[in-house]
């Protein structure tokens, strides 16, 4: 059994996991229509490769990376590309994403799919490659691109690959019910992911104590290999990757470093079993297990859906009943945020559909002042100072915002929890952040606008000198014609005679230039000739005032030719 | 009696400190006259300040001219570009007194637009590509002109030169220039608005 350690903070809430964990893995109906944003990954948005009204099938490639960072996008079914726009997307910033709309044709008709009989007999790069080609991207929430993920360029080895089911988010089962079902594909995602390592990497799966059953399906898959199962205890979040890092290899990542710093890779189980399916299966990453969730669904439980699924779709399989909704959550309930309307799609990064009763939820009451009461500094899991950052934030103080250290919050929403003001605490440390990396921006384009105004600065600096440099030597080689001329040597008309000859018998050419070019002019003179011969056989039906200037011209090329010849027989003779 | 020799004592030890901090303060004036350099750095601090557009509505051709002109003394509310914000943070840096923004160099607009060439009107004239300050177009001579519109200050000085009134400054989309910083901003309003949904206090059935 390996040691855990034990993290700071966290927050014990009611976990609400058992309702949607007592059907299995559903696969809903084909929607009518599929909404596939091109932004569901850390870095640029894809550029779409397909136009509308084109038709695609499914798996095939609809949105390239635009950038060094992304995850390509793919059609989850085949259809007809309807549009391209900005439609509403379950994002945080409520903003609109750029969307592929497929109208579905019900067919399913597949793409080529590239599968590898032994990925074993693949190298590292050939895997990683296929993994980016499959648009895979953190499904834990992150997106964070897996395949820039498995590829550190100038870090130490990766010694340990933890794979993070911990799943801790009240409400959320779907990894749980992936690992129920799947785990014998799960284990050999795990092995891909060995495999491009080196096979030298410790693997350990780290889950949580609450789920016994994901345990002993995980158990029984991986009975045979070096892989390390190991229990933590039940906290929210334990599944943060730093704590995760933490709890089970006792190091703590520092701040700002990527956990391949300290040679660790930290992935999540259901990005586990996508690599699997697009190694192994040759299946690009189209769909994903989502829980639909809360007292308003008739059945809750987890759905095998397509990416792009409008979740209304899903809401309706499981018999939403709209009178006794609350509201409507993307992700889990205590770090999930409201969704704007219930279009929007499911992307690669969403886990958890809430649909809350409408007892189910206390409504938020209203915010009242912070008594300082310190609760939030100790559930705070990345023992930061909360009330301090609040009082920052609300300050819009950027520089002590970034002294106490706001980009290690992981906005786990604990703090949240346990605030007896009831003050959304994440939601100012979400605006913060938004405004430090505004300003950072807007910092570096200004920037970038000084280095090009200075460049044209000198730019025009240098062309001004170089045209005045160009017309100083212009005036200074132009002789004013009332300037005295240069005082010209006096020579003897003998001299003058012998210069002229030295110059004269430098100019004479050699024998052999001499017969060289003439042999040049008799052949010039030869073609000439057969040319115009051409041209008056040509013309024979041609009026007779052409065909004689054509046999004048015919003459006259005989002629010359003639004392070409009788040039150059002259020359080699004499 | 007993209290004289320490009122002395206080009064030759204020002297003391009287004199040094007279030392001191004539050396840091004559450092400060001394060395030239200082004018330089402080010029590079306040066009660090200012917001690179480059548009000339402060009447110097550019923001490092700008910046010498109030190292040299001249009003710091002259940038209509940088705002208020910007006028604040000279007035901190400089140690003065902050001033309202000079109406007479133009007024503070809070959306930065940037200029989009109409390109099929577009007659190839390269008038607006030698207006430009930061070389944000590109095109030659009867081909047509576009702006590179990551690189685009919007310090709007193509507009006027344009001899078939092609170019439109347009509020800056979602999806780049230099405006990206703007939309983040707008985007901080949702994440308000999107509060924290409320808890599930307890554990159901």
């Amino acid at each position: 059994m390996s040691r855990i350690w034990e993290t700071p903070g966290g927050i014990y809430p009611p976990a609400n996991k058992r309702q949607s964990l007592s059907l299995p893995i559903d696969y809903p109906q084909l929607p009518e229509r599929l909404v596939v944003p091109l932004d569901q990954h850390a870095g640029r948005p894809c550029r779409a490769c397909v136009e509308v009204g084109q038709q695609v099938l499914k798996g095939e490639l609809i949105g390239v990376v635009d950038g060094a960072l992304g995850a390509a996008v793919h059609a989850p079914s085949s259809g007809t590309v309807t549009a391209i726009e900005p439609r509403p997307a379950g994002r945080l910033s409520g903003r609109p994403a750029r969307c592929i709309e497929i109208a579905t044709d019900g067919l399913e008709r597949w793409t080529r799919r590239p599968c590898v009989a032994d990925y074993r007999q693949m190298s590292a790069p050939q895997l990683v490659d296929r993994i980016a080609q499959s648009g895979i991207a953190g499904m834990g929430g992150g997106g964070f691109p897996t395949a820039a993920k498995l590829t550190p360029n100038g870090l130490p080895p990766i010694a340990t690959i933890i794979v993070n089911a911990t799943e801790c988010e009240p409400y959320v089962t779907a990894d749980e019910s992936l690992m129920r079902e799947r785990a014998c594909e799960i284990i050999q995602g795990i092995d891909i992911l060995a495999h491009i390592h080196g096979n030298r990497a410790r693997l350990v799966i780290g889950i949580e104590q609450s789920k016994p059953e994901a345990l002993a399906a995980l158990r029984a898959a991986c009975a045979k290999s070096a892989m390390e199962i190991v229990e933590i205890p039940r906290k929210y979040p334990s599944g943060g990757e730093r704590q995760l890092i933490y709890a089970l290899t006792g190091k703590e990542l520092p701040s700002g470093d990527i956990p391949a710093n300290i040679g660790v890779i930290c992935i999540n189980v259901a990005t586990v079993y996508a690599i699997k399916r697009a190694v192994i299966d040759g299946e690009p990453l189209i769909s994903r297990v989502v829980t639909v969730t809360g007292g308003a669904c008739a059945t809750q439980r987890n759905y095998q859906a397509l990416i792009g699924t409008p979740i209304k779709h899903l809401l309706r399989h499981s018999g939403v009943n709209n009178n006794r909704l609350n509201q409507l959550i993307m992700g889990g309930s205590i770090s999930g945020f409201k969704l704007p309307s219930d279009e929007v799609p499911v992307v690669k990064t969403s886990y958890c559909i809430l649909a809350p009763d409408i007892d189910e939820f206390a409504p938020a009451p209203p915010e009242r002042a912070c008594i300082r009461c310190g609760r939030c500094a100790e559930v705070c899991p990345a023992s930061l100072l909360p009330q301090q950052l609040l009082w920052h934030a609300k300050a819009a103080n950027h520089q002590q915002l970034e002294e106490h250290n706001l980009v290690d919050c992981i906005e786990c929403s604990a703090c949240n929890y346990v605030c007896p003001s009831h003050i959304p605490l994440v939601d100012y440390y979400r605006a913060g952040k938004v405004h430090i990396d505004a300003a950072r921006q807007v910092k570096s384009n200004a920037a970038q606008a000084r280095q090009r105004f200075e460049f044209r600065q000198l730019r025009l600096a240098r062309l001004e000198r170089e045209q005045s440099q160009r017309r100083a030597a212009r005036r200074s080689a132009a002789v004013p014609s009332n300037a005295p001329r240069a005082p010209v040597a006096r020579l003897s008309s003998a001299d003058i005679i012998a210069a002229a000859q030295n110059r004269a018998a430098s100019k004479q050419p050699t024998v052999e230039q001499t017969l060289d070019k003439l042999q040049r002019n008799i052949s010039t003179l030869q073609n000439r000739l057969e040319l115009a011969e051409q041209r008056l056989v040509a013309a024979s039906d041609d009026p007779l005032n052409k065909q004689n200037s054509l046999r004048a011209a015919v003459e006259g090329a005989r002629q010359k030719l003639q004392r070409a010849e009788q040039r150059l027989t002259e020359q080699a003779h004499g | 009696m007993g209290e004289l020799p320490a009122a002395s004592a206080y009064l030759s030890t204020s002297a003391v400190l009287l004199g040094l901090t007279l030392i001191c303060s004539a050396l840091i004036g004559c450092a400060w006259a001394r060395f030239p350099a200082d004018r330089d750095r402080r010029i590079v601090d306040i066009d660090d300040l200012l917001p690179q557009t480059q548009c000339g509505q402060c009447g110097h051709p550019g923001c490092r001219p700008y910046a010498e002109a109030i190292a040299d003394g001249q009003p710091i509310n002259r940038c209509p570009p940088g705002g208020q914000a910007t006028i604040d943070a000279l007035a901190q840096l400089l140690g003065v007194e902050s001033l309202a923004l000079d109406p007479e160099h133009g007024t503070e607009n809070p959306e930065i637009s940037v200029a989009y060439i109409r390109e099929d009107e577009c007659i190839g004239c390269t008038k607006c590509i030698q207006a430009c300050p930061v070389d944000a177009i590109v095109g030659a001579t009867k081909l047509m002109h576009t702006v590179i519109i990551d690189q685009c200050t919007g310090c709007d000085l193509c507009v006027e030169p344009c001899p078939v009134d092609c170019i439109d400054m347009l509020p800056v989309s979602i999806n780049g220039g230099q405006g990206v910083a703007s939309s983040a901003l707008l985007a901080t309003s949702n994440i308000i608005a999107h509060r924290h949904p409320g808890q599930a206090l307890r554990e159901l059935p």
